[in-house]
């Protein structure tokens, strides 16, 4: 079997991918939809349409707010009935966009047919415009702008694109079910990213416990005209990590505080090459993305994958998925080691949206917190190396330097640490905020260099 | 035995001696020349080293003050005027009196009030949570109710309450050092002034969403109706964000906007009478009801009346 | 219906402490029934008196003492209990192993917090303590009745008690491939290196401990006694002798190995363990105790705060 994975630490959490056999469905629009403007990392998208106004399906309907920021498109055609604040998942206010939904009429000059483009006639600027002008972003979570991290900084040069399709969170089947149904798409995805970045070596990295994805994956890289590698991968958590990838598949480590690209590595989803396959090829701006309805109190046949539209309320999904099951008693969005847990059903999908999960109150609740007996399974698990006893120690003790020194900042929250800790110390959610110490004690030196420099010139 | 007994006697007594001289030495070597003003300064100050006045500690607090040319930058709030008086004295600078202030929670949303919406199971610490999440309840700007602040408060001054899930504060306690403004993840407690006789007055609810998704959230939110803010006569209560606000230096403790508020927002401590809010509202909706350029003659006068009920009770 | 909420990771590998000691407790049953076998009920009331007063004593500690909620529960007391009566000999008077246990549970366990604040191995103080206050009643060899009768037992000394008698070439002859099964006369613990190595394997597999600290252990103590005993074989007993007498297989796997008073990483492990084999031998040799592995182990776990200091696991992306 695959004997590639990252070095350090890792866990092996049941797969529990219990929806892998459910084909993607497509969900019916709803009455209303609510579009957030902060659907990416960076800045929130301004709205760029006024309340009454009419809105065609694959309209933008807010422009990106900063330089690391995003497009956002309508989902459905209809008017806009309000702009203001909204709760999302955590119960937060964030601005969206009211759609009351009229139909799906669609913008013109969007490729709607199901026919395969394989050739990519653009060149690299026209193809990340039209990446960045369809709104796409990183789907494996992040969410970071696509336009971005495909134009890396001039000097920097990418060595290897990695397709991420790890899906190493247990129970998320929304890449697996995108690989063996849009296969193709996804390799010309891969293949249109790789010619931005200028032709280097493309690896599509897949986790053995989907050996489904990886033989339909080799097929179809086979039957196409591009320098693709498929990868298997061993099963091991977080691989889907991109440091974690990078060190699989390159055998290089990304410094503390830098970019893969320093590397020479560029990390993409397979989600995210769908996404681009129909904004470079389709013309199809972001406005759909597949999502899995799963869960341990969820009888399989009642767990699907759905290509939703970006904006349904997951309430909406939830209802037509047949209701939340009468034994959940915790409710994510996202896998279970990573995702989040939703406070506010109400709230609109986003564009990193992946899943509704449901897990059954004694599968979740955390035990009750003791003392630490020292085992260190916890730096065992780590995927970065670190100590989290130690970081939590330091935190409880308030010590800046300390946490510095033994590398808070470097903390992926992948959950690993609380996962394994039998006294079930409540470790991340401690390192988190001693993460955010360190990184604001690291980012105020370096604005006082930067100040003390400034004062020098003058 | 006996010459065992003496030079035991003998030897300990020399090596005293000895080290004695040698830490004698040492100490007169190796003394730090400091201002003795700081020691001074250091004395008056009550030691807590709490950290309330912005610096480290106590001797920190000294040693800038010593080198400040006024002291309007120091000040120690847990010793209060009594001490700064003498700090100014011992350095020679004009006295800067502050009013004494104390914490305030901005937020009256009990149990009752704002029932939880969900159950929190992460680590208890408001910190964590505020970065989850907006609370376990409707209301995303009020109190989480794990305690932050009691846990940082060094005076003993904050504990919770099991019955409202707030923290209570022990207003004889309170320093207003600060520490649990810094500590509240949503920015609920405000250092406000004691007020006469410790009587004030404040709006204790910071929800800036819209009436009726407030008032859904929380029996006891403000929901921004500005109905206080036409009521009262000094112009001390601004509207903001669907939210009023008090001036504590505008406010004169008449008590009329803790009588109108239709939610129970607005609250009064330690005055001496009991507000009887039907004989308020009923004198304030006299007034309002009264013809509009009489108004400018009436206010006045029911304003000094109001004042002196205050001081009469 | 009030949905739970809180930070990932929402699933958990289902490990406790409680689990975790409920492993190490059956990773010492077979080493444990062997005592009972060879020893008889003196020893099983000896294992009855510590354990109960072990858990008896953690229980009213924290409950009238530190006025917190018991922590009983995560049976790391039972754990405490076993392994004090396994470094006992089977003749010695149950108040004297209730004395052990209140230095074990009160005085090294409690006193610094309970559970994961202790810095020695509290089994390993009661025994020291006894051992340093009760000569004669920790030398005390006789071999109670057992179940099963020994014919080739000593009496009176334990194997290395026999090296200054015999002298360090006869002592060796005295180990052989049955000592490996069964080496009655000493601490309960010592019976059988054969037990005690299942156990070890049970954790092991249950990846409940690395095997870093105890293959260490055992190879310092193999190297050293190896090189001493090539270089005058009359005056020093040699790898096997030493390997299998006097607890170094006890200490090795259950009592160097415990979490709290062990270093957190590996690579720590190992110099803990280097440490421990190293002054196992310098005591045997060339101190006034026959046995050296108590002391050993605990010179070493203080200086676990200075190993973890030093060791810690490779830090992705930095060099």
């Amino acid at each position: 079997m695959a004997k590639i994975t990252f070095s350090i630490g890792g866990v092996h959490p049941d797969d529990a991918k219990l929806s892998r056999g459910c084909a993607i469905e497509v969900l019916p629009l709803p009455q209303t939809m609510y579009v957030s403007m902060a659907q990416h990392l960076g800045a929130p998208a301004k709205p760029i349409v006024a309340v009454g106004d009419k809105v065609k399906t694959g309209q933008v309907i807010a422009e990106p707010g900063g330089f690391i920021s995003a497009f956002v498109h309508s989902p459905a055609s209809g008017t806009v009935k309000s702009i203001g604040p909204r709760k999302d998942l955590a119960g937060n206010n964030v601005t969206h966009i009211e759609i009351a939904v009229e139909g799906d009429e669609w913008v013109e000059g969007v490729d709607l047919s199901d026919t395969l483009v394989t050739e990519i006639q653009e060149d690299r600027q026209a193809i990340l415009d039209r990446i960045k002008a369809c709104g796409v972003v990183g789907l494996g979570g992040a969410t970071f702008p696509t336009h971005v991290k495909l134009n890396p900084a001039p000097g920097s040069v990418a060595e290897c694109l990695i397709l991420n399709g790890a899906e190493c969170e247990p129970y998320l089947t929304s890449d697996f079910r995108i690989m063996l149904e849009r296969t193709k798409e996804i390799v010309v995805g891969a293949a249109i990213m790789q010619k931005v970045l200028g032709g280097c070596r493309t690896v599509i990295g897949i986790e053995e416990n989907k050996p489904e994805a990886i033989e339909a994956m080799k097929k179809a890289v086979a039957e196409l005209p591009y320098k693709i590698e498929v990868l298997p991968l061993k099963k091991k958590y977080p691989q889907g990590g991109e440091k974690q990838l990078i060190q699989a598949v390159m055998h290089r480590e990304v410094g503390s505080g830098g970019l893969p690209i320093s590397v020479g590595a560029v990390v993409q989803n397979v989600a995210t090459s769908l996404a681009v396959y129909e904004a470079v090829q389709k013309n199809k701006p972001l406005i759909t993305n597949v999502l899995t309805v799963t869960g341990n109190c969820l009888p399989v046949e009642k767990q699907h994958n759905y290509l939703f539209r970006i904006g349904m309320p997951l309430s909406y999904i939830a209802e037509y998925a047949g209701g939340v099951p009468e034994a959940a008693g915790k409710l994510i969005s996202g896998g279970p080691m990573m995702g989040r847990a939703i406070a506010n059903l109400d709230a609109a999908t986003v564009k990193g949206s992946s899943s509704i999960l449901y897990l059954s109150a004694e599968s979740t609740k955390r035990g009750q917190e003791s003392l630490c007996i020292r085992c260190g399974r916890c730096s065992d698990a780590c995927p970065m190396g670190l100590e989290p006893f130690l970081l939590h120690r330091l935190y409880k003790a308030g010590d800046v330097d300390g946490l510095e020194a033994n590398a808070a900042q470097d903390c992926i929250e992948c959950g690993c640490c609380l996962y394994s800790c039998p006294a079930y110390i409540p470790l991340l959610d401690r390192v988190r905020q001693a993460k955010g110490m360190a990184m604001a004690a690291i980012r105020a030196r370096a604005a006082a260099k930067q100040a003390a420099k400034e004062s020098k010139t003058k | 035995m006996n010459s065992i007994v003496i030079w035991t006697i003998v030897i300990l007594a020399g090596l005293g001696l000895v080290l004695a001289v040698v830490l004698f030495f040492i100490a007169k070597t190796f003394k730090v020349e400091e201002d003795p003003r700081i020691e001074q300064i250091e004395k008056t100050l009550p030691g807590a080293n709490c950290g309330g006045c912005g610096y480290a500690g106590c001797h920190a607090f000294a040693d800038s003050a010593v080198k400040a040319s006024d002291l309007s930058a120091h000040f120690c709030p847990v010793g209060g005027n009594e001490v700064m008086k003498k700090v100014s004295e011992i350095l020679g600078f004009a006295v800067v009196e502050k009013a004494p202030q104390v914490a305030v929670l901005r937020c009256n949303g009990t149990c009752e009030a704002r029932p939880a919406v969900n159950y929190y199971d992460g680590d208890k610490s408001c910190r964590v949570k505020a970065a989850l999440y907006s609370g376990d309840t409707a209301c995303p700007f009020g109190c989480l109710g794990c305690g932050d602040c009691v846990d940082v408060c060094e005076f003993g001054a904050l504990s919770m309450d099991p019955a409202t899930g707030l923290p209570v504060l022990d207003e004889s306690k309170c320093v207003a050092c600060g520490k649990c403004v810094k500590a509240c993840p949503k920015k609920l407690i405000e250092l406000r002034p004691k007020g006469p006789r410790g009587m004030r007055e404040a709006v204790l609810c910071r929800n800036e969403d819209k009436g009726p998704v407030a008032k859904k959230a929380c029996a006891n939110a403000c929901i921004g109706c500005g109905i206080c803010v036409k009521t009262c006569t000094h112009e001390a209560i601004s509207l903001e964000n669907n939210l009023a606000y008090i001036d504590p230096a505008k406010c004169k403790l008449c008590r009329e906007c803790e009588a109108v508020c239709p939610t129970g927002a607005i609250h009064g401590v330690n005055f001496p009478k009991e507000l009887d809010k039907a004989a308020v509202k009923e004198r304030v909706a006299k007034r309002n009801a009264a013809p509009a350029v009489a108004n400018a003659t009436v206010i006045p006068s029911e304003a000094k009346e109001s004042k002196k009920e205050v001081s009469n009770g | 219906m009030a949905y739970i909420v809180s930070p990932n990771p929402h699933i958990h590998a289902s490990v406790s402490t409680k689990k975790l000691m409920l492993d190490v407790i059956i990773a010492l049953c077979p080493a444990a029934i062997v005592s009972f076998l060879f020893y008889g009920l003196s020893e099983i009331a000896i294992m009855a008196v510590s354990v109960a007063s072990c858990v008896v004593l953690e229980w009213a500690i924290t409950k009238y003492l530190m006025k917190k909620p018991s922590t009983t529960g995560d049976l790391s007391a039972i754990v405490t209990g076993i392994l004090l009566a396994m470094n006992l000999p089977p003749t010695c008077p149950l108040w004297v192993v209730f004395i052990g246990a209140v230095v074990a549970i009160a005085v090294t366990k409690m006193s610094f917090g309970g559970l994961g604040q202790n810095i020695w191995n509290p089994a390993l103080v009661g025994r020291v303590f006894l051992l340093v206050s009760f000569p004669t009643y920790m030398t005390d060899w006789t071999v109670p009745a057992g179940f099963i009768s020994n014919v080739d037992a000593f009496s009176g000394a334990t194997l290395l008690g026999q090296v200054p008698i015999l002298g360090a070439l006869e002592a060796d002859k005295l180990v052989n491939l049955k000592t490996l099964l069964h080496n009655v006369g000493g601490s309960a613990g010592e019976i059988s290196a054969l037990a005690l190595l299942a156990g070890w394997v049970y954790l092991l597999v249950r990846k409940v401990i690395k095997p870093w600290i105890t293959l260490s252990i055992f190879a310092t103590v193999a190297l050293v006694a190896g090189i001493f005993h090539f270089v005058d074989p009359a005056a020093y007993t040699g790898a096997l002798f030493n390997l299998l007498t006097g607890g170094v297989i006890l200490g090795a796997c259950f009592m160097a190995t415990d979490y709290v008073t062990s270093p957190m990483s590996s690579w720590g492990g190992v110099v803990y363990g280097i440490g421990i084999g190293f002054i196992v031998m310098m005591i045997r040799y060339f101190g006034s105790y026959p046995e050296g592995m108590s002391f050993a182990i605990l010179l070493m776990n203080t200086a676990v705060p200075l190993i973890n200091m030093k060791f810690h696991p490779r830090k992705y992306g930095r060099k």
